[in-house]
């Protein structure tokens, strides 16, 4: 028997509350409806479970308590009755629902990440909605004060109510296009949690999210991708941190401190989506983790299987950035000239990685004024502390070269 | 059902077309009168219309107690409402789906815009 303590309950909390919430706006049609009651069956739990131990399954407890909660309030209000005579048959109509396997989560964060909402708010809606964030841990993740994220929120669930933005899994045909927004949003939540406060948190989120689509929606293999390239990227997070905070690069890490469990499982969703052969961004960009997971060593790494992947890659998606990646796995494979030939016909002058890139390139090459300059451009428009600290580190380190 | 206006804005005082002939625009307008039809055949159609352009619109106002006709339009704007449709829909993804298929015929962006009142629909 677990001990029932507030972080049992908290970590309940985090894992059942999106099915919860997504149960209940499938029922009474209303999202904030749905987030007070389950937030109330939580509240009730936390008492409860404390005296009388878990019920045999929590999440199920606690939609039938929110439920029942929601119900309680819609019959307080005469508008609620009304609406309370419309919800017992589109329920009992929900179940006959043919097609593909329906699950309320499924359908919220189609809803959630609406093209017709802003970028923004689709990342902050699915965190609240389905991750279990609350307002402030959403605020905090992206560095918004709450009562502006608390704004957003608010008006990005008036436009789904006022819009009509439906609930509900999209089309056969219009699934590739609604998905990729899908996708983005949980690739987003991932690397804000890879610079932020809450990272631990988002980048758990991200994972879960995706494992459970993953688990939903078998057939698509970018959602695979996807799930392969946060659990292989999440296995080096450890490594990427020094004991003072400073960033450590791929090549300098201990590989033995990487998480062998998620590169197992990595490695066999890439390897299904190699047999699966539908590749796409994402399996491409889990694929190169891969390969990165695979070697002993950096030097031991096969770096012209990388460049081949990059080349496929840069083929689906021809932006700069990915032909930046692509010109550093150059580098490894023809030597840094090639790569800093490459480099400098590209247009990212505004890319800290990019003056970073730049500068390891000159510095092997022998060129340490051009390296040092390279290294203040970079600092000086680093994105987080932990990077600012380890290109300020590699400038003065450089200061001592000639 | 939900109401949505779709509408498509033009540049105001924008480049001065060639006027089309008779035949060109007989056959600039057939596809759009297809897709009224499938729009009503579908019952997602209300209503719709294409504007003259602003220097013919007329602004009506009050000016203390007097009513003030003027010369329009109401605001000067560098874009104007050109032409709209109002169609009734199961959701937004419908209305989306709508205002899809006349925007590849008139190759213009169009506005969906919901209803604040649902009631009559």
């Amino acid at each position: 028997m677990p001990i029932v303590d507030d972080a049992l309950i908290g970590r309940i909390f985090r894992e059942e509350s999106g099915r919860s919430v997504a149960t209940l706006i499938r029922i009474f049609g209303d999202i904030d409806l749905a987030q007070d009651a389950v937030q109330e069956a939580f509240a009730l739990a936390l008492r409860k479970w404390h005296d009388d131990g878990l019920p045999p399954n929590p999440g199920g407890w606690i939609t039938t308590t929110a439920r029942n909660r929601a119900i309680d309030h819609l019959r307080r209000e005469s508008r609620g009755r009304e609406l309370l005579g419309q919800v017992v048959e589109p329920d009992m109509a929900q179940e006959e629902e043919a097609g593909p396997v329906q699950d309320d989560r499924l359908r919220l964060i189609f809803t959630c990440c609406h093209p017709a909402l802003a970028i923004e708010a689709r990342v902050a809606l699915t965190l609240r909605l389905l991750g279990g964030l609350s307002t402030a841990e959403v605020a905090r993740a992206f560095l918004v004060a709450e009562p502006a994220m608390a704004k957003r929120l608010v008006r990005a669930k008036h436009k789904i109510k006022a819009a009509h933005i439906p609930y509900r899994v999209p089309a056969e045909t219009d699934l590739p296009g609604r998905l990729r927004p899908v996708l983005a949003v949980l690739y987003l939540a991932y690397n804000a949690g890879t610079d932020r406060p809450a990272g631990d948190d988002l980048r758990g989120e991200a994972i879960r999210l995706a494992r459970a689509m993953n688990g939903l929606m078998p057939d698509e293999a970018e959602v695979a991708g996807l799930l392969a390239l946060l659990l292989l990227t999440e296995s080096r997070w450890s490594a990427r941190f020094s004991g003072d905070g400073s960033i450590v690069l791929l090549r300098d890490q201990d590989r033995s401190s990487w998480d062998r469990v998620l590169i197992e499982e990595g490695h066999a969703i890439v390897r299904a989506c190699l047999r699966r052969n539908q590749p796409g961004p994402y399996q491409i960009q889990a694929a190169i983790n891969a390969v990165h997971a695979a070697a002993a060593s950096f030097p031991a790494t096969d770096w012209s299987q990388i460049l081949t992947l990059y080349d496929q890659l840069l083929a689906i998606t021809p932006t700069s950035v990915v032909a930046m990646n692509r010109a550093i796995a150059l580098g490894e494979v023809e030597g840094p000239r090639a790569a800093l030939n490459v480099l400098d016909g590209l247009d990212l002058d505004q890319y800290h990685l990019f003056h970073a890139a730049r500068a390891d390139l000159l510095a092997r090459l022998g060129r340490y004024d051009d390296a040092r300059q390279a290294y203040a451009g970079a600092a000086a428009l680093a994105a987080t502390e932990a990077e600012r600290t380890y290109l300020t580190d590699r400038l003065a380190a450089m200061r001592s070269a000639r | 059902m939900p109401r949505y206006l779709l509408s498509t804005h033009s540049a105001t005082g924008g480049a001065t077309r060639e006027p089309m002939t008779e035949e060109q625009m007989q056959k600039a307008w057939a596809p759009i009168q297809a897709l009224e039809a499938d729009m009503k055949s579908a019952g997602a159609w209300v209503f719709s219309a294409r504007l003259e352009d602003p220097d013919t619109a007329t602004v009506v106002r009050m000016s203390g107690d007097e009513i003030v006709t003027m010369d329009g339009p109401f605001v000067e704007a560098k874009e104007h409402l050109a032409g709209f449709y109002i169609i009734e829909t199961a959701d937004l993804d419908e209305a989306l789906g709508w205002a899809s298929k006349v925007t590849r015929l008139i190759s213009s962006p169009i506005e969906v815009w919901p209803f604040a009142d649902t009631a009559g629909g």
